[in-house]
């Protein structure tokens, strides 16, 4: 009997399993996949601190989620309606998230005495045999035996072997949802091309996982998901810290800049440095410094000489680098200072999300210190918004903080790749030399943006000295007099908000131009506040969405656009940052909804939040 | 021939490195002798002006870029060394000159400082040891003696100091030595050997702090004990020091002894100073007695240490034209596409 195939719009997944077990990579070849047959799709990696956490203990759980679909989507989903559970520990803290009667697909070998001992099951309470998972579709499978059984004839340790469980489950869901394993296939040559033993086990187990879903007939159905309708283009799938890297180089390329990335490894923040690393052919240098203080003042070096100076890291190295941050403030020179958010304060948690350091990268250094903050919304978006801060950076001469967080940066979505003709060039203005008729080089005589030249050593006839001290205006030297101190604090202010005569005025998202009540909001949550101002539109409710990329300066009809609605919501990944900026700027009586749980917001959660103020 | 032209003007003199800001250190102080050799020796080297960085940190000696007509930096505390590192690592055809004092480059900025040293970049480190805090205006250092009675060590510092020289070549340092302010010529001297060492160039100066710690060196600089108290290295020469010329250094093992010339010991029997010998540089930076203890040895000056090693930036570069020579060069709409495409119609 061949098994039928159903098409469903909407499917959300959620790999679950120990940190050992390699959830990240089945979950990430997974969305590959889903994208090449042109599927929407949103991810949310989730993962512990620690690399091999406890084993088997409800600590060490690592998720995967994945969000597919026919139509446009724009978060991982609130609830899923496939949970893979590799052990006890996985069912019992990602259960909550399954819908009524959803699939759960289990390694009955992670259920074991001792891994619902560790995952804190009373003793003798088995999840998958006491009655409790009645409402859901459970497949009892024991994958490890099964895996163990398909690599018999390979030469490799059990625990060798066992690595590729993940394989084996990613095979049985391909089979369930009508997939090619060539990507997959690809991939593993790719990464196991030099351990032959290795790749074999690899690609046995995913062949067996989909044999034995297609023996067994586990399944009264198959199901097909179509590709989805968006804008027509060329696509790939793309994280955050990739689009970010891609930005990265794509400015520095259309700037004619050399780029130089001065870093130190942090969580989230190092794939950047791994990838920019790889991509020496664009002549790219990257430099793993002793920590966070000379991360930053390399790339105040390398910027000082003429390099698109750039500095990656995530909370706590930003509050190391404030220092530097005033010096790049007071040199008025271009530099890039991104910031992965994760949870903090102090170390904080490493690998979880938040949106907590807005108000430092606004306040957070010693003296009157403005600085431009640019912050991206989605996966691809980064790729714009660093290309963007890269702009202002070097044609206002000015540091810049750019702002993600772990959500976007290990979240994939789609992205309709842009040439690079489709990019704007970036402008630079190195000053080359004396002009006839000036007499002496003056390094802070300022242009109508209040801007100072770049003039980069090696110039002839422009040998000059900058430094930390305060200095007088045009001339540069060291002045510690009064009136031009007022006056220095009041023009580097006044350098910072004139950007805003260079950046778009703010646009909607969605919704109507005046109403009842505008969401607005900032970074990773666009997708949450997309999706339900979405539903609430649908219900005929005057619900807009404006998104914020420039959140210093703010774009200039960012007042008037707050003063058209009746109420202004902003909801954040933290305790309430944006929303003191804006009421101190604009006075406007704005209302906060903010979680700090270290995952996003979901869209049921903003879809009641927004009801309650109508 | 080459394409690159070199400047044709009149040959530059000291006075071209002087800028027209005023010399702001206390009357008396050992960095007006630093800046001035320094300004002599500049036009010795036959670098353009405009690719000479000086990059400082905070202290007293740190104001030195604001005195010299170059290109220069006065950047925060500690930090030069990687300000210039990032400086380097992209310009490497620049001439970069790092101004450090005792507490800049040791204390606060000490990380940075054996880094740069592990690294090699191929800049100059001049660093300026006055054994107190200036600046702050008169706390120990951390190479201030122990026992030091400061307005924070009202008791005495109980700190033991670090040996810079010793500390520096465990990172590994290419180029080690010292002089003093007090010592003109051969301070030019040791500036032209740093600039000449293709590496980092660590030279410490012995710098009156005559405020705050005044004579910390008179023993190495006055005319009374100096020859007494200084043992000046020179290449391919025996250890001699003392006012007749008539004491001696001999290496028993890897044990050092003193030895009097006039009592059955010849100059043949002496230790030649040989710069490019690790563990007789290790040996020479542990002269570091007190010279108040009985049968201590002399202080060196001089270069101690000089070795070649592959610079941070020449292998930056190398990596750089590797990877294009290997993958061509970098191709934005190949990198932007990559592997796996779909069209949507």
């Amino acid at each position: 009997m061949s098994i039928p195939t159903l098409v469903v719009e909407d499917v959300v997944i959620k790999f679950a399993g120990d940190s050992g077990d390699g959830m990240q990579l089945t979950g990430s070849q997974f969305t590959n996949n889903t994208a090449l047959i042109g599927n929407d799709l949103s991810t949310f990696p989730d993962f512990p601190a620690e690399i091999r956490a406890p084993q088997g203990t409800v600590p060490g759980v690592s998720g995967y989620q994945l969000h597919f679909s026919s139509n446009r989507i724009y978060t991982p989903g609130d609830n899923c309606d496939v949970l893979v559970a590799m052990n006890a520990a996985a069912l019992k803290v990602n259960l909550k998230t399954l819908k009524p009667g959803g699939i759960i697909i289990t390694d009955i070998s992670g259920f074991d005495t001792k891994n619902l001992r560790l995952a804190n099951y009373t003793d003798g309470v088995n999840p998958l045999e006491d009655g409790s998972l009645e409402g859901y579709e459970v497949h009892k499978i024991d994958i490890t035996k099964l895996t163990r059984e398909a690599l018999k004839d390979i030469q490799l340790g059990v625990k060798e072997k066992d690595r590729a469980k993940n394989m084996f489950v990613l095979g049985f869901l391909y089979w369930l949802y009508n997939r090619d394993l060539t990507s997959t296939f690809s991939f593993l040559h790719d990464k196991f091309g030099k351990k032959a033993d290795i790749l074999e086990s690899n690609i046995k187990a995913l062949q067996s996982g989909y044999n034995y879903a297609d023996t067994v007939e586990a399944f009264s159905s198959r199901y097909k998901v179509e590709k989805a309708k968006l804008p027509p283009g060329k696509y790939r799938s793309i994280t955050g810290n990739t689009a970010l890297t891609f930005g990265l180089i794509a400015a520095a390329e259309n700037s004619a800049l050399p780029l130089f990335l001065g870093s130190y490894p942090i969580t989230p923040a190092s794939d950047i440095l791994h990838d920019l690393s790889k991509y020496k052919n664009f002549g790219v240098r990257t430099f793993q410094a002793e920590d966070e203080i000379a991360a930053i003042t390399s790339a105040i070096g390398a910027a000082y000489g003429g390099s698109l100076g750039i500095t990656t890291t995530s909370g706590p190295g930003m509050a190391l680098k404030t220092e530097a941050m005033g010096l790049a403030v007071m040199l008025e020179i271009p530099l890039l200072i991104i910031n992965i958010q994760r949870g903090g304060p102090s170390t904080g948690l490493p690998t979880k999300t938040e949106q907590s350091d807005l108000l430092q990268a606004y306040y957070g250094r010693n003296g009157e210190c403005p600085m431009p903050v640019i912050s991206a919304s989605t996966p691809s978006d980064c790729f714009d918004a660093v290309y963007e801060a890269v702009r202002i950076a070097v044609q206002h001469m000015t540091p810049v903080i750019f702002l993600s967080d772990g959500y976007i940066a290990n979240g994939a979505e789609p992205w309709r790749y842009p040439s690079s003709e489709d990019l704007k060039p970036i402008k630079v203005n190195f000053k080359k030399g004396m002009a006839a008729d000036e007499g002496k080089f003056m390094p802070y005589q300022r242009d109508e943006n209040l801007v100072r030249p770049w003039a980069v050593p090696g110039t002839p006839g422009l040998e000059h000295r900058i430094g930390g001290l305060e200095k007088e205006d045009i001339t540069g030297n060291i002045s510690y007099d009064a009136e031009n101190h007022q006056h220095m604090v009041k023009v580097r202010e006044a350098k910072v908000d004139m950007i805003a005569n260079h950046i778009p005025l703010q646009t909607l998202d969605s919704g109507p131009e005046t109403g009842d009540v505008l969401v607005l909001g900032w970074g990773s949550t666009y997708g949450s506040i997309k999706s339900a101002v979405r539903e609430l539109q649908g219900q005929g409710l005057a619900v807009a969405h404006a998104h914020l990329r420039h959140l210093r300066p703010f774009p200039a009809n960012l007042g008037t656009m707050l003063g058209n609605y009746k109420k202004i919501l902003i909801p954040e990944i933290n305790n309430g940052q944006l929303i003191k900026i804006i009421r101190d700027k604009y006075l406007v009586d704005a209302v906060g909804y903010n979680k700090i749980k270290g995952v996003p917001i979901t869209r049921t959660e903003l879809v009641t939040a927004v009801k309650a103020l109508i | 021939m080459s394409d690159v032209l070199t400047p044709q003007g009149p040959a530059l003199t000291a006075k071209d490195f002087a800028t027209d800001q005023e010399v702001r250190w206390c009357p008396g102080c050992g960095d007006y002798s630093i800046l001035k050799q320094v300004q002599t020796i500049l036009p010795q080297t036959g670098i353009p002006r405009e690719n000479i960085v000086i990059i400082s940190g905070i202290g007293c000696s740190s104001r030195f870029p604001y005195y010299m007509n170059t290109y220069g930096m006065h950047s925060i505390h500690g930090r030069a060394t990687a300000i210039a590192s990032g400086l380097k690592a992209t310009r490497p055809e620049l001439s970069v000159w790092i101004v450090t004092g005792d507490g800049d480059g040791l204390s606060i900025g000490g990380n940075h400082t054996i880094h740069l040293l592990r690294r090699n970049f191929n800049v100059n480190i001049l660093l300026f040891n006055n054994q107190i805090y200036g600046l702050t205006k008169g706390q120990y250092s951390p190479t201030s003696e122990e026992n030091k009675i400061t307005k924070s060590t009202p008791m005495g510092s109980i700190d033991h100091p670090f040996n810079p020289l010793a500390l520096a070549l465990g990172a590994d340092a290419t180029f080690i030595a010292r002089s003093m302010d007090r010592d003109p010529k051969h301070l030019q001297q040791m500036l032209l050997h740093a600039n000449d060492h293709h590496g980092t160039s660590l030279l410490e100066i012995y710098q009156n702090c005559n405020i705050f710690n005044d004579g910390a060196f008179e023993i190495f600089t006055e005319k009374s004990s100096r020859q007494e108290e200084t043992l000046m290295l020179e290449q391919g020469k025996p250890l001699i020091y003392g006012a007749n010329k008539d004491k001696g250094i001999v290496l028993d093992g890897y044990k050092p002894k003193l030895v009097d010339l006039n009592n059955g010991h010849s100059a043949n029997d002496l230790w030649i100073h040989d710069d490019h010998d690790f563990y007789k540089a290790q040996i020479l930076t542990r002269f570091f007695d007190n010279p108040a203890t009985v049968g201590h040895f002399p202080r060196p000056f001089g270069v101690f240490y000089a070795t070649e090693r592959a610079t941070y930036e020449d292998e930056m570069q190398l990596q750089l034209e590797e990877a294009i020579a290997v993958k061509g060069k970098g191709n934005l709409d190949a990198l932007l596409q990559g592997k796996e495409t779909w069209v949507i119609e």
